[in-house]
């Protein structure tokens, strides 16, 4: 079994390199970074089974699918754009990882540069998913808020498409920043139809007292691939503030990297993953806690139908400067059918004593006196369990501050509840 | 002979004790009044040796010996024993446990025998049944799970397995319900004798109904600003700090 | 006081300051050259007048581990282990497995007595005080070395029908129970130590009781490594059937002595239906210096399978010993209603590494397991909980709740928590908390002030932290172990 995923991984990691010998000569960005990106990846590979960090996200559905370079534009991007309902305002769309003006609206305040990847400073190509990216990014969103700024709220969209008749892969690459004192509301939305895999990477740098409050709403098709890094650096006394939903592709991943960097620097990374069918979703949190008095903050709810399979993996590392560190994780899963399965793995790592660290995590099913108790006040079955479920949900969704997107994506768990997950064998 | 002489004392660079100048002889109860923020918490702490508060000037000896010199389980081992404001929960450590190796601790410093595990339980018992307190109190793990109530009552408990010569009560009153009140107040004059001392620290009147100070002190701004007889602490109910803080400036 | 706890105060009597178990014993040893090849295989069970299946059994585990690799997962660092410049066999010279005490070395005999241990039945026995009556003495099989030197109470426990002997012996006097139970819950090729130990082991202790029996007293073994550049692998092997009952306790210290030592050992556990095993440890191997200089790397396989209905197989371990501790004792919860448990403290201090932890494999229905884990981290040192619990398609209704605490002193040490949680039912429940705190400034005044020198008050809040764990373990072992944390952290704080 091993002997054969790791070929064919190899066999796809070789198809990526291929595919980068023919477009080097003609992607745009920092050479010399793309390089470095394309050296790791050579050396690298895909990330395989035997790997910790991988153990129970495998690639090999992904190596299975030959992806190809995107080159036909999808012509209808606003019709697609429109059945997603997003809200008003300023918008970054791309479309099988390109940026497209003609959907696009640009907001005040902030400058934004596309046509080329934004590589940022901060991303770490030993991330196999990383030097992927590098290594073929053709093009992304440098977005940069400058000190002191309040630039509201900012959508940045991808859509994958069917324009190609075949699998295509696309590696976005968008770099944050935020100056001294700068607030930004980034919401991230990840949709599509067909065959495609969307590999973005982005990151972050948050300055002293600044704010970058990260929405990301993963609502792929249900035949793509989604792996996404983040890495977020944060200086003294900023907050990165991140919620993640996962619904949507066959085989996702997302991976956020958080740096506390300055005192009193912190991080919320919530998420909530909801699975159905055969899906595989994963998300995978670091946060390194490397200056005295930071926090983080993690809430992470799974609820898993289907045959589907939910991964949570959650480091919390504390340097030895990093005293008074405060640090908490929890990780609750509702399984609601007899095939699927979670895997959870919430760890810490702590080198500095003077500090509270905690972690929890639950596996179970609906509590069963909730439901009686709702049933036995007239509630019929189905109503009573999406109740519990969007219950169970809320602690995750309930920090989102900006009303119109968190209420997005209560409709939007909605939707995918009513439309799969809340019938069938879920009983 | 509890002898404070100019004490002045505080946390990192902030004074709060500015010259204290305190007398208490062997066999009086003194009390302390003062509103918040004047120094008595720190008074009680400095003179126990917590860690943080610094000594920067002036004398406290406590049978002429130097107690600003000792650790804090010398100055326990000499006599003195602190009643907590908050007391401290020790999950895991069991109550008997506890005071039986913290007696013996102190026995063993001093040169006396100690106690094995049977007449431990034996005295422990009969101080549980003469303060009216529930058997339980050894059984239970130190402080984890007491209501605020019981935390005080098991600060006295200690006391009176512990013998002082000088109990320092730190707002002990802070939280009590009448009759809470009044166990804590009948442990400490049970132990009232021509041996032991004790230093009452409150900010209400009403602890002073029931233990009968021998004198009072009124601390504000970090320093003594007028002492009496028990009826000071009356004329403090019944003016206010702030008549008495005016009228010593 | 029971005549144990007499012994057990001996053994942290015995000698002052740091490591109090590092004399070694001058003993005249048979030792197989250094180095492991299939002739040293050969030699050992030769050595043992072992039967031709047992031989071919080392042989083939022999082979497998040739093909193995180190495991490099654990976060644990150490030189490269070379295999080539160990003894894989010591014992000592006196012919193995004497009849009586008689035979025994009086050498070996004082160096038992020093540390405490009681080989002599009649010294036991009388030690016992009529009230504690319920709380029979304990019967120990030692092992030096490569080889057990001693059983006690063999003819008390006979007539129960429970068979407690050294592992060696067992193979010639019980030969189908020792084939049919070898290597069915450690198979050999397992990991690379637990390969490796079926391919040399030396000896061990083997248990079985029959059915119905409630062993009528504690067993013990007590292991001592005191030969130079020696491995030792011992293996133990337990079989309860239905309805049985024991309690089982293991001990061990070893010489201070500059250079590593490797202690490779493998536990098996056999619980048929409504049986209970009770296995407790307290492992004291030497940790070696404050530099990290010597100490026993220990990489051990224990792992019990509950292959009946409600049958119940309960670790606790106290560990502070050790270089490296690399030990995972699991659970495999076959039988509908079986529990496992798992209680560990453990101690690193210096330069000590410690990855330990455990499995629970959740396979029948209704299965219980409970973790609780109380490490502390002083010093230089690294302390990782490493746990698994698995819940399997099956294992309706199973439950697991783990508690991961962890105590750090000092802000050189480092302090870890890497929980595997592997659901596939919807109707089981798994729960996991984990902490890491620090012992608070105002507990250690509190304590202080009421007369407590620093050290016992750390003690005492140390020993309260591990309380859930410590309460586990028979009274006597309570105490050593007691003692043996507040030794472990002396000079930790201040």
């Amino acid at each position: 079994m091993n002997a054969v995923s790791q070929t064919s991984l190899q066999a796809s990691a070789q198809g990526f390199l291929a595919r980068y010998e023919g477009l080097k000569a003609r992607l745009s960005g920092n050479v010399a970074l793309r390089a470095a990106g394309a050296a790791a990846f050579a050396q690298q590979g895909l990330p395989g089974p035997r790997e910790e960090a991988w153990r129970y996200t495998g690639l090999r559905v992904l190596a299975d699918v030959a992806f190809h370079e995107p080159v036909v534009l999808l012509a209808d991007g606003a019709a697609q754009l429109a059945a997603l309902g997003l809200i008003d305002g300023p918008r970054l769309v791309f479309v099988d990882g390109r940026f497209r003006d003609d959907l696009s609206q640009l907001p005040e305040g902030v400058s934004v540069q596309t046509g080329a990847p934004a590589f940022g400073r901060i991303a770490d190509n030993a991330e196999k998913m990383v030097a992927l990216n590098t290594m073929l990014a053709e093009d992304g969103a440098a977005i940069d808020v400058a000190a002191d700024v309040d630039a509201g709220t900012l959508l940045l969209v991808s859509l994958g498409s069917d324009a190609h008749g075949k699998p295509v892969s696309f590696h976005p690459r968008h770099a944050v920043r935020l100056g001294k004192g700068a607030r930004l509301t980034l919401v991230e939305v990840n949709a599509g139809v067909g065959v495609y895999f969307n590999n973005p990477v982005l990151t972050a740098e948050i300055a002293e007292d600044a704010t970058l409050v990260h929405l990301r709403q993963q609502m792929e098709a249900p035949g793509a691939f989604h792996l996404s890094t983040v890495f977020a650096e944060v200086g003294a006394r900023g907050t990165y503030d991140s919620f993640s939903l996962a619904l949507g592709g066959k085989l996702a991943r997302v991976q956020v990297h958080a740096r506390l960097v300055g005192e009193k620097a912190m991080a919320h990374l919530n998420a909530a993953q909801l699975l159905g069918g055969s899906q595989h979703s994963d998300f995978t949190t670091v946060v390194r806690h490397a200056a005295p008095a930071t926090a983080s903050r993690q809430t992470v709810k799974n609820v898993l139908t289907g045959r589907s399979k939910g991964v949570f993996q959650g480091k919390i590392e504390v340097d030895r400067i990093a005293q008074k560190t405060d640090g908490y994780q929890m990780n609750q899963t509702l399984l609601l059918s007899r095939d699927a399965e979670i895997d959870s793995k919430p760890q810490l790592e702590i080198y500095a004593d003077d500090v509270k660290c905690s972690h929890g995590a639950t596996v179970g099913e609906l509590d069963a006196d909730q439901l009686f108790y709702l049933r036995s006040r007239g509630v019929p079955v189905a109503e009573a369990r999406n109740i519990l479920v969007r219950a169970f949900l809320a602690e995750a969704l309930d920090p989102i501050a900006h009303e119109a997107v968190r209420a997005g994506m209560e409709a939007a768990i909605a939707a995918r509840w009513a439309a799969e997950l809340g019938t069938g064998d879920a009983a | 002979m509890l002898e404070i002489k100019g004490l002045r004392a505080g946390i990192e660079d902030k004074e709060i004790l500015k010259g204290i100048d305190l007398v208490v002889p062997t066999g009086e109860v003194h009390a302390i009044m003062g509103p918040n923020g004047s120094g008595k918490s720190t008074l009680s702490y400095v003179l126990s040796g917590r860690d943080g508060y610094e000594v920067t000037g002036g004398s406290a000896t406590f049978d002429g010996a130097d107690l600003l010199e000792m650790e804090p389980e010398v100055r326990a081992a000499a006599g003195l024993f602190l009643a907590f404001q908050y007391p401290v929960e020790l999950p895991g450590v069991g109550n008997a446990n506890f005071l039986r190796t913290a007696l013996n601790a102190q026995r063993r410093a001093r040169g006396e025998a100690e106690l094995d595990a049977v007449q431990f339980l034996k005295m422990a018992r009969a101080e549980i049944k003469r303060l009216s307190m529930a058997d339980d109190m050894l059984k239970r793990n130190v402080n984890v799970g007491f209501s605020g109530g019981e935390k005080k009552r098991n600060e006295v408990l200690q006391m009176a397995i512990l013998r002082p010569k000088l109990a320092i009560l730190d707002e002990t009153d802070s939280g009590l319900d009448i009759d809470a009140l009044k166990i804590v107040a009948d442990g400490v004059n049970a132990l009232r004798s021509p041996t032991f001392s004790a230093l009452v620290i409150t900010h209400y009147q009403r602890l002073l109904d029931y233990i009968v100070p021998d004198r009072v002190h009124v601390l504000a701004g970090g320093r003594i600003i007028r002492s009496g007889g028990p009826e000071l602490a009356h004329e403090l109910e019944a003016n206010g700090y702030a008549a008495v803080v005016a009228e010593a400036a | 006081m029971a005549a144990v706890t007499e012994t057990l105060d001996t053994v942290a009597a015995v000698t002052e300051g740091g490591y109090k178990w590092g004399f070694s014993t001058d003993i005249e040893m048979d030792m197989a050259p250094k180095g492991l090849n299939e002739d040293i295989v050969r030699l050992i069970s030769e050595r043992k007048g072992e039967p031709a299946w047992l031989l071919e059994w080392r042989l083939k585990s022999y082979a497998a581990w040739l093909k193995m690799e180190e495991p490099s997962w654990a976060k644990v660092q150490h030189a490269p282990i070379d295999y080539q410049d160990l003894h894989y066999y010591a014992a000592p010279k006196k012919k193995a497995g004497p009849k009586s005490l008689d035979e025994v070395d009086p050498a070996l005999l004082a160096m038992y007595e020093k540390l405490g241990i009681p080989l002599r039945e009649r010294a036991i026995l009388a030690g016992v005080e009529p009230e504690e009556g319920e709380r029979p003495p304990v019967a120990v099989d030692a092992v030096f070395d490569s080889v057990s030197v001693a059983t006690t109470f063999k003819d008390t426990l006979a007539k129960a029908g429970v068979i407690f002997c050294p592992i060696s012996e067992a193979v010639h006097s019980h030969p189908d129970l020792v084939k049919q139970y070898l290597g069915s819950v450690v198979p050999a090729g397992d990991n690379y130590f637990a390969a490796l130990n079926s391919a040399v082991f030396s000896d061990g202790s083997f248990v079985f009781i029959p059915k119905g029996v409630r062993c009528p007293m504690e067993l013990s073994t007590y292991f001592r490594i005191n030969a130079r550049n020696t491995g030792q692998f011992e293996r133990t092997l337990i079989v309860v059937e239905d309805g049985g009952y024991v309690s089982y306790l293991e001990g061990c210290t070893a010489p201070q002595r500059d250079e590593n030592q490797l202690h490779a050992a493998v536990v098996e556990l056999v619980a048929m239906t409504d049986a209970t095993i009770k296995y407790s440890t307290v492992q004291n191997w030497y940790p070696g210096d404050a530099d990290g200089k010597g100490g026993i790397y220990n990489f051990v396989t224990k792992r019990g399978a509950c292959r009946g209905a409600r049958s119940k197989i309960s670790w606790t371990q106290v560990e502070t010993g050790s270089a490296i501790t690399w030990k995972y004792p699991s659970c495999i919860l076959q039988g509908d209603d079986s529990v496992g448990e798992f209680y560990s403290v453990a101690v690193t201090t210096n330069r000590q590494q410690a990855d330990t932890g455990t499995k629970m494999i959740h396979i029948g229905k209704n299965t219980r397991s409970t973790i609780v884990s109380k490490g502390i981290s002083a010093g230089r040192s690294d302390n990782t909980y490493r746990g698994l619990v698995r819940i399997m398609k099956n294992a309706d209704g199973a439950r697991n709740f783990t508690q991961c605490d962890s105590l750090l002193i000092g802000d050189q040490c480092g302090a870890h928590t890497v929980p595997y949680i592997e659901s596939r039912n919807p109707t089981a429940k798994t729960e996991h908390e984990a902490t890491t705190s620090k012992i608070a400034d105002d507990q250690l005044f509190y304590c202080r002030q009421r007369g407590l020198s620093q050290e016992d008050a750390v003690g005492l809040i140390v020993n309260g932290f591990c309380k859930d764990v410590l309460k586990e373990l028979p009274m006597e072992f309570a105490v050593e172990a007691q003692k043996l944390l507040a030794v472990s952290l002396e000079g930790s704080v201040g």
